[in-house]
């Protein structure tokens, strides 16, 4: 399947996704609240079968929040990345982590660094911030620690 | 008695005086100490970074520093004789770098390598997680410049922690006794 041909796929399967490229993958914007099926469908369907989570990172735009997901499919060989832009102020999203087990340590990294709450986690808590940095989410843009950091 | 005097050994610190069927040798015990233990240092296998490479290709045949007398690289701190900061130290890391150093039998010696090991290097600014620089949490010997430095700059880094140990300078070989509990 061609790039074009998984824009179609993936646009019959999720009409409201916009698309993006130039980028080494191909990338797709969707909204928070249509992501628990839709992951659902990219893992089971059986022209995609994207099986491995490879990546889950999230970016500080200031004004917002964007989720990045980067999904291989080791059958077929296709790469795609999923993105979701989400609010500063209380950012939530549904876990992905009973679709990918790889995603319940990814998530739970997301959660300390950015505060991104994801919904029914299995154990949801710090990954490799030491304990009482709870609510500090050191990877945000505006994030200070007047102890430990030299601002330049 | 035909007494040859020989002072032209290179490394040795004092006078060996060769007579027919065996010799005499003049120094003092402190140098010799130091010059014993100044050449057979055993480093802690320690790295935390992209540095710990460079150690690695010191340690590798091509570099070697066996021949110097950094004979093997021990896995336990209590056989080891040197620590080489190899990488950046991070505040997660620093309680167990003190410990390691704590751990290590006396005398012990140290050598920061590389800039983040040195001032927290790159990573100095705009930072909430890294030591800028080890000897925030332990005393350093020797610092070697670089980002990280060429296998050539460790080696001249631990040449030169010899001869300061020779010398006597070492913090180790300066600090002052605590005095006794009683």
């Amino acid at each position: 399947m061609s790039g074009e041909e998984l824009k179609i796929k993936i646009t019959e399967l999720l009409p409201s996704s916009t698309f993006e490229e130039g980028g080494e993958f191909l990338n797709i914007l969707i909204e928070a609240k249509d992501w628990p099926g839709f992951a659902k469908q990219l893992r089971n369907d059986d022209s995609l079968f994207f099986d491995y989570l490879f990546c889950l990172t999230c970016v500080d735009w200031m004004t917002h929040l964007t989720l990045v997901y980067h999904l291989t499919s080791t059958k077929f060989r296709y790469n795609i990345v999923v993105k979701i832009k989400l609010e500063r102020e209380n950012p939530e999203v549904e876990t992905v982590s009973h679709i990918w087990r790889t995603a319940e340590f990814h998530e739970r990294e997301v959660y300390e660094m950015f505060g991104v709450i994801f919904l029914n986690h299995p154990d949801l808590r710090l990954l490799i911030l030491p304990d009482g940095w709870e609510g500090k989410f050191p990877l945000r843009k505006d994030f200070e620690d007047p102890v430990n950091m030299i601002r330049l | 008695m035909d007494v040859k005097t020989n002072t032209a050994k290179a490394d040795f610190p004092g006078q060996v005086h060769e007579t027919p069927g065996g010799g005499i040798v003049l120094s003092k015990l402190d140098d010799i100490i130091n010059w014993a233990r100044s050449n057979s240092l055993w480093p802690l296998t320690f790295a935390t970074s992209c540095c710990g490479i460079e150690m690695m290709s010191v340690a590798a045949a091509k570099y070697d520093f066996s021949r110097f007398g950094f004979e093997v690289a021990r896995a336990s701190p209590r056989q080891a004789d040197v620590i080489i900061i190899a990488g950046t130290i991070v505040n997660k890391m620093a309680p167990v770098l003190k410990r390691l150093y704590d751990q290590m039998a006396d005398p012990k010696y140290v050598i920061a390598m590389g800039a983040c090991a040195i001032s927290g290097g790159p990573f100095f600014y705009n930072t909430y997680s890294v030591v800028k620089g080890a000897d925030h949490v332990i005393p350093v010997d020797v610092y070697v410049a670089g980002c990280p430095p060429r296998p050539e700059a460790l080696l001249n880094a631990l040449i030169t922690l010899q001869q300061k140990i020779k010398s006597g300078l070492t913090r180790e070989q300066i600090k002052v006794p605590k005095p006794d509990k009683k």
